[in-house]
């Protein structure tokens, strides 16, 4: 099925269904909207983040400054690291899950609306609340890992670091039941024919980072109820002072979850990037199955590596071994995920889009992440490295070449499926070139003032080490960020409104997402079509013809085609409420406790009781 | 595809599933997966943490006060709990009758064991008030420790035994208010076979915390 040129609709800019304002957005359970407000809100927390990494580059883009204190730096940091991660790089993520899974495997909506309505509220809350600390300058201060026994009321006698204990709990919630929402739907609401090898490899990597979430989240969930109690109730879990505990407990519980979130943070990336890849090279993924199966075994060998983290503290010669050995096996798979890349490349029509350029860049610049990691990967080199800048290159190499630019892959693909309009491509390459080049500049220049021994989390240091150059090197990468994303913000805003309109399949990709109106309607589909290959667009000769012809009509509401859509509800955003004012009481007054809790369980039980949609036979 | 496939799946849209199962069913499984991340978490604390107390009282060994020279006897006990964990295990099997008779509502019942058996309330109720036992027992244990000297401040064994057992008595509680949810929708409207995936997935957990519950009993109070 080829592109069709179609007249623009009159909803393609700024509708989703048919409501909109403030009321529509806040008692929505579409998983698109659902998406956008992830979108929204990720973004706007990446532009934080990135903003505490602008002060913190400034503070070291010379010698001996003092533009904020060594007590505010320890925030920025902390806030840099954890907001980045949880509130910017997982709810990108989560924005695409949203929109993407059931789009891609042919579904209506999630399996549970309402939940995930509840997982996008939680997220916000949280996000809130462990953010605006900073502006009061009594932010978390232990790094985002929050190693206890730092962390215990003793040697973290202040506020900041309940902030992050709660806020952290909170998010987990969040992230939790989404992955089980996920999970089931793409377990259970696939397409008639769309067996899991036939998933889009998108769908493929989230699947497996739902399963991630589900087993890796309950760990740290553990490790901060025992910090939760030390610090409120005064438990031992982690007194190494008086009571004997093991000071290795919270870095052992922290890893098992952390490594796996590693892998949580970089999967939707390769799935984005193996959908982009293969559309503008004009020829299927190559090695589908064993990018399915490196997929898979990098997850799984992502539970054996944790502690490739704690080299430096001495585990022991079996331990390091094992640990080094398990986490050089995970650059195999890995491995074959870059080779498969560049051979769908290989000899393909390739179009240099700017998706395809932030795609082709993440192939290259995960490719020195994974190799520096490799590098640290044994332990006697990690001792040399660890707690430098090296480190610090290795996991932007990684998180920002890799995770970043898979997703701003993602969004200049996706966006005319989301807006139904075309981004600008010259202001979306002059982003891409400025993100390219401010971020080796920022980012190249760490491994060799790493390597020089420039350690971790210093507020600032000595001049006459031969680390100025270097560091005034990544100051100035770091300030061409702002520029770029500003451009990026604006090409989004007025593509947004003013794009081209896009049509259902603008860069003439194979799958399901683009059989459907730009746009989607509310319903998705307007038929459930029958799938029979990996790429029903481009294997036209199996297409199910009838189904993408219903499919592709413009402007049918779901009550002309009799299909029943869920009610729309403010009771998830209730329930997420009265949660927030439960762990609000913890740091404020018990009464909040009780009514947040009561708000809490009334919403819940009102929203249980309640049908999903309307009843029919 | 033709017209009539397309108002099949039009009318009825929430109806087809991949596996044919309900969704809910699907997502118990995976939350009960993820639930065993979360004890094996709490579980491994407790065992590292076991017989590094530096002060007691102590859940197997006599302990004396060297400052006090008062002797704390060992604390778990056995007897007692052994009497709790019947009641629990006895309540599973209350829920999988609660759950048969939900399952066979419209069946004839044609004598007086065919109505116990398939009287759902019964087994609701039964199930509910054994969990409230259990809990009662945790409650008399929690606070004869405390009388004992043993609080969740003394030593890793009381933060690594409160907090585990306490999470599990927080999640029989859950499935307490869960049953009794179940039992006043039963009175309400009264739940027939259409119902049972609500009762399933009841059981379901409440099934895997009487599990975990059989994993914290060997682990803590029988290998010494």
């Amino acid at each position: 099925m080829a592109t069709i040129a179609r007249p623009a609709p009159a909803h393609a800019a700024d509708s989703y269904g048919e409501q909109s304002g403030i009321w529509a957005w806040l008692t929505t359970v579409d998983h698109k909207r659902i998406g956008i407000l992830y979108l929204y809100t990720a973004l706007f927390f990446f532009m934080f983040g990135g903003l505490e990494a602008v002060i913190i580059r400034a503070q070291l883009g010379a010698p001996n400054q003092r533009l904020v204190s060594a007590e505010f730096y320890n925030q920025l940091f902390t806030m840099h690291g954890t907001t980045m991660i949880f509130l910017a790089i997982m709810p990108l993520s989560a924005a695409f899950f949203n929109f993407l899974i059931p789009l891609q495997i042919g579904a209506r909506d999630v399996a549970f609306p309402r939940l995930n309505a509840f997982s996008y509220w939680v997220y916000l809350f949280g996000g809130i609340f462990i953010t605006v600390p900073i502006i009061f300058a009594v932010a978390p201060n232990a790094g985002w890992f929050g190693y206890a026994p730092l962390t215990i009321k003793q040697y973290s006698p202040g506020i900041n670091i309940d902030f992050w204990v709660i806020g952290l709990q909170i998010l987990g919630v969040s992230s939790l039941a989404a992955a089980f929402n996920f999970l089931t739907t793409i377990i259970n609401l696939r397409a008639p024919g769309m067996t899991l090898m036939r998933m889009p490899m998108f769908t493929w990597m989230a699947f497996i980072v739902q399963i991630l979430l589900v087993l890796a989240f309950p760990v740290i969930t553990i490790a901060l109820v025992f910090l939760l109690f030390d610090r409120f109730f005064g438990t031992n879990f982690y007194n190494t002072v008086s009571a004997g505990a093991d000071p290795l407990l919270w870095q052992h519980l922290f890893w098992i979850f952390g490594h796996p979130e590693v892998y949580i943070l970089i999967l939707p990336a390769f799935g984005l990037v193996s959908e982009v890849l293969p559309t503008y090279s004009k020829k299927p993924l190559f090695g589908y199955p064993v990018m399915v199966y490196s997929g898979i075994l990098i997850a799984a060998l992502g539970f054996g590596v944790w502690a490739h983290h704690m080299f430096a503290v001495g585990m022991g010669p079996i331990a390091d071994t094992f640990f080094g050995l398990t986490t050089m096996l995970i650059a195999i798979p890995t491995g074959v995920k870059i080779f498969n890349w560049i051979a769908t490349m290989a000899q393909g029509a390739i179009r240099y889009t700017t998706a395809m350029l932030f795609g082709i860049s993440l192939v290259a610049l995960f490719t020195i992440g994974g190799i520096s990691g490799i590098m640290h990967a044994s332990p006697p080199a990690d001792l040399q490295q660890t707690d430098t800048y090296f480190i610090v290159a290795h996991f932007h190499y990684v998180l920002f070449g890799g995770s970043i630019m898979g997703i701003f892959a993602g969004i200049y693909h996706y966006f005319p499926k989301i807006m139904g309009r075309l981004m600008d491509e010259k202001l979306g390459k002059v982003h891409f070139w400025l993100t390219f080049i401010a971020m080796n500049l920022t980012f190249f220049p760490m491994h060799l003032t790493g390597m020089l021994g420039m350690p971790r989390r210093i507020y600032t240091y000595d001049t006459g080490q031969g680390w100025d150059l270097l560091n005034a090197m990544s100051t100035a990468g770091a300030l061409i960020f702002p520029i770029a994303m500003m451009i990026f913000i604006y090409n989004f805003f007025v593509s947004r409104k003013r794009g081209e309109i896009a049509g259902a399949n603008p860069w003439g990709a194979g799958t399901l997402e683009w059989t459907i109106p730009s746009p989607p309607p509310e319903y998705n589909f307007a038929t459930i079509p029958t799938v029979t290959s990996r790429y029903p667009i481009w294997e036209g000769k199996e297409v199910d013809h009838e189904a993408a012809r219903i499919n592709a009509q413009e402007g049918k509401t779901a009550a002309d085609l009799g299909i029943v859509m869920p009610y729309s509800t403010i009771k998830p955003l209730f329930v997420a409420a009265g949660m927030m004012i439960m762990f609000c009481g913890l740091i404020s007054s018990r009464a909040l406790i009780g009514i947040g809790a009561l708000i809490m369980v009334f919403s819940l039980y009102s929203w249980l009781l309640s049908p999903l949609e309307p009843e029919h036979d | 595809m033709n017209a009539s496939a397309t108002h099949t799946s039009a009318a009825a849209p929430h109806h087809y599933t991949t596996l044919g199962i309900d969704n809910r069913k699907v997502a118990i499984w995976a939350f009960i997966g993820s639930e065993c991340m979360l004890f094996v978490s709490l579980i491994s604390t407790y065992l590292i943490y076991k017989g590094r107390s530096v002060v007691g009282p102590l859940p197997h060994e006599t302990w004396t006060d060297p400052a006090t020279g008062r002797v704390f006897t060992p604390i778990l006990n056995i007897p007692v709990t052994s009497a709790s964990t019947f009641v629990l295990l006895m309540s599973s099997l209350f829920m999988v009758l609660a759950l048969a008779a939900v399952q066979n509502k419209e069946l004839p019942k044609r004598n007086r064991s065919e109505r116990i058996l398939g009287s759902s309330r019964l087994w609701l109720w039964m199930t509910a008030v054994a969990g409230a036992t259990f809990l009662g027992f945790q409650a008399y244990e929690f606070t004869s420790f405390v009388h004992e000297g043993l609080t969740i401040r003394t030593n890793l064994f009381g933060s690594s035994f409160f907090t585990l057992t306490g999470f599990h008595g927080a999640h029989v509680t859950a499935g307490v208010l869960w049953l009794v949810t179940l039992l006043a929708i039963d009175y309400r409207r009264g739940l027939g076979s259409r119902d049972s995936l609500l009762v399933d997935i009841a059981a379901l957990y409440w099934h895997f915390v009487d599990v975990i519950w059989i994993v914290i009993f060997t682990l803590v109070y029988l290998i010494k």
